[in-house]
């Protein structure tokens, strides 16, 4: 008896001790995310006002200089690789939702999913191959291409999984009304996913906005506001690249500063992303 | 009168008719478009493996199979050999695999089976989410600034020679990388295991701590492994992070310590100052290789995966 007693209290305690180790370990795994946020934002706040945001960079040397051709840069990639993956993202996913079980299908998805686990850098030479080699130039058109081949996955599983939550009644409503099938697709299917396709789209935005490894030999970075896509241009991650690896400590505090606004702008639109999902859900 | 009026609105209502027609495209020809769209991304695929091939030919031809074992890479007499590089990624990931699963395995016990729902679950599942979502050059900022002090501090205790960058250091950023990674996917498994199977085990009277050991982890095991599979592929070709600590040195690393450089961050140092085209075509294959072994992970991984929710 006793010895069952004492083995029931062992076992009981071996069991309350797993839990804690479970909950102890798990929580030091937020740790460094906070430890980040707090570094950044204790280095980087000071740093951020109107002139850091709306000035050019100076030389090595002259005190003060802003980011605002990284701030520019970066908006003006986005919007580059919007037009790269958008439409054609959004046109797979439908396909990928239309027919589910057909070979090709099955062949969009797997390729669908290799695209995605493939290094960030390993497109980056893509893009250089196809763009930059012919061009004979660094672009910022090489820089969109290449985000825009890392958004294109985001985009077309975020509108294929949407657009699979939408019920077939629907579908059949139309079609029974005598709207034809480009337009059931177009008009009622694609409305009904709309915040699922809308969230992808934020999201493949934050994926592509803090890539810097595709830029480094696409885009490549320039002190100055271009506004020629078949020039260089800079963005925020490669600006933060160059000035945390440099040697100077004013240099190092504009690069908390740009991280700063780069975290800001991508964990805002996470959020974004996040109130969009939970506001405008697919509910039939 | 009634008759002129219908006159006049015939006319008007049948080329809006027309118009709508028009705006429409015929049936077929949507769906050869939706085809067609998805067709793209199967060629797009290709076409970036066949490019990486055609532009690594002038390497493949030199080099040959000995690219991967070669221990020299000397730029300047142009002998390329990625063996460092190769041990370098390969110590770096598996280091930093080893170090991740110590925090993701009981983040994905704490999510899947002790906390599923409520308010501190979803403040963890948020948590987690945003690590994923931090790009990977404030990583890289993050690790040269308060990572490498720290890792100087205990080399200096351990004696090996305080460098502060290395193999340790990237390994130690990576691991907090791709916590996220391997632990939503452990997450996901853990909550397939059946309702059944737990309470069985705990009618028998089991702990909690038995359930989990005897019955969730073997369950779940092969879902596990794919999750820490998709995480490998990740680690390995992490790219700015990895640069901005490990030290950029081309020789063979000797300890865990040492500074040395991956395939992908060689490929992030050296590319743009590349000249000739034997350089530039070593350094994509490079990129070739890193192609191949993360695609081979990946699709191993989902299958796994997919092996695992369609047995339910």
């Amino acid at each position: 008896m006793g010895k069952i007693e004492t083995s029931v209290h062992r076992r009981i305690w071996v069991d309350k001790l797993f839990k804690t180790l479970i909950i102890l370990l798990s929580l030091s795994s937020i740790v460094p995310m906070f430890l980040i946020l707090f570094l950044i934002t204790k280095n980087g706040i000071s740093v951020v006002n109107w002139e850091f945001l709306s000035q050019l960079p100076k030389p090595v040397g002259e005190t003060g200089g802003g980011i605002s051709n990284a701030i520019f840069g970066t908006l003006w990639l986005i919007g580059l690789s919007f037009i790269v993956s958008v439409p054609l993202g959004i046109f797979a996913g439908i396909f990928l939702s239309e027919y589910r079980g057909g070979k090709t299908a099955y062949l969009t998805r797997l390729s669908i999913e290799i695209l995605q686990g493939i290094p960030s850098i390993v497109i980056g030479i893509i893009a250089y191959v196809w763009v930059v080699m012919p061009m004979g130039s660094f672009s910022a058109l090489s820089g969109g291409v290449a985000l825009g081949i890392m958004m294109l996955p985001v985009i077309v599983m975020a509108t294929e999984e949407t657009l699979k939550l939408v019920p077939d009644s629907l579908r059949e409503a139309s079609l029974a009304l005598g709207v034809s099938y480009p337009r059931t697709i177009m008009k009622v299917i694609l409305p009904a996913g709309l915040s699922g396709i809308l969230s992808g789209i934020l999201l493949g935005i934050a994926r592509v906005a803090g890539e810097t490894a595709p830029l480094l030999f696409t885009a490549f970075g320039s002190p100055f506001m271009n506004q020629n896509i078949l020039k260089p241009i800079s963005s925020l991650p490669l600006t933060i690249f160059n000035y945390a690896t440099s040697p100077y400590p004013e240099w190092h505090t504009l690069a908390w500063g740009a991280s700063f606004v780069l975290i800001s702008f991508v964990l805002g639109l996470n959020l974004i992303t996040k109130l969009v999902t939970k506001k405008w859900k697919v509910q039939f | 009168m009634n008759h002129s009026m219908a006159n006049v609105a015939v006319p008007a209502a049948s080329s809006k008719i027309k118009m709508q027609y028009k705006w429409g495209i015929s049936e077929a020809s949507f769906r050869r478009l939706l085809y067609f769209a998805g067709l793209i991304l199967v060629f797009l695929l290709m076409a970036i493996f066949f490019s990486l091939v055609i532009s690594s030919v002038p390497a493949l031809r030199q080099f040959g199979f000995s690219f991967l074992i070669g221990k020299t890479w000397d730029p300047v007499r142009g002998e390329f050999g990625a063996f460092a590089f190769l041990v370098g990624t390969l110590m770096s990931s598996f280091m930093a695999l080893l170090i991740s699963m110590v925090f993701s395995l009981p983040v994905s016990i704490f999510l899947g089976e002790y906390f599923r729902h409520g308010n501190v679950s979803t403040f963890m599942k948020s948590v987690i989410e945003l690590l994923a979502g931090i790009p990977s050059v404030i990583y890289g900022f993050w690790g040269l600034f308060l990572l490498v002090p720290l890792v100087r501090e205990l080399e200096t205790k351990l004696g090996v020679a305080p460098q502060g960058v290395g193999i340790f250091t990237s390994s130690l950023v990576l691991a907090v990388m791709i916590i996220p990674y391997a632990s939503s996917i452990g997450t996901e498994v853990i909550n397939l295991v059946p309702a059944d199977l737990k309470e069985a085990a705990l009618s028998l009277g089991a702990t909690r701590f038995e359930v989990i050991r005897k019955v969730i982890l073997p369950y779940a095991f092969s879902g596990i492994f794919a999750g820490v599979l998709l995480a490998l592929g990740r680690a390995l070709g992490e790219t700015m992070a990895v640069t901005m600590v490990i030290g950029n040195s081309n020789f063979l690393p000797h300890s865990i310590f040492s500074p040395g450089n991956t395939m992908a961050s060689v490929i992030a140092n050296e590319f743009t100052e590349a000249t000739g085209s034997l350089y530039l075509a070593s350094l994509i294959e490079l990129a070739l290789v890193l192609f191949i072994v993360t695609t081979i992970i990946n699709i191993l991984g989902k299958l796994i995966i997919r092996k695992m929710s369609t047995e339910k």
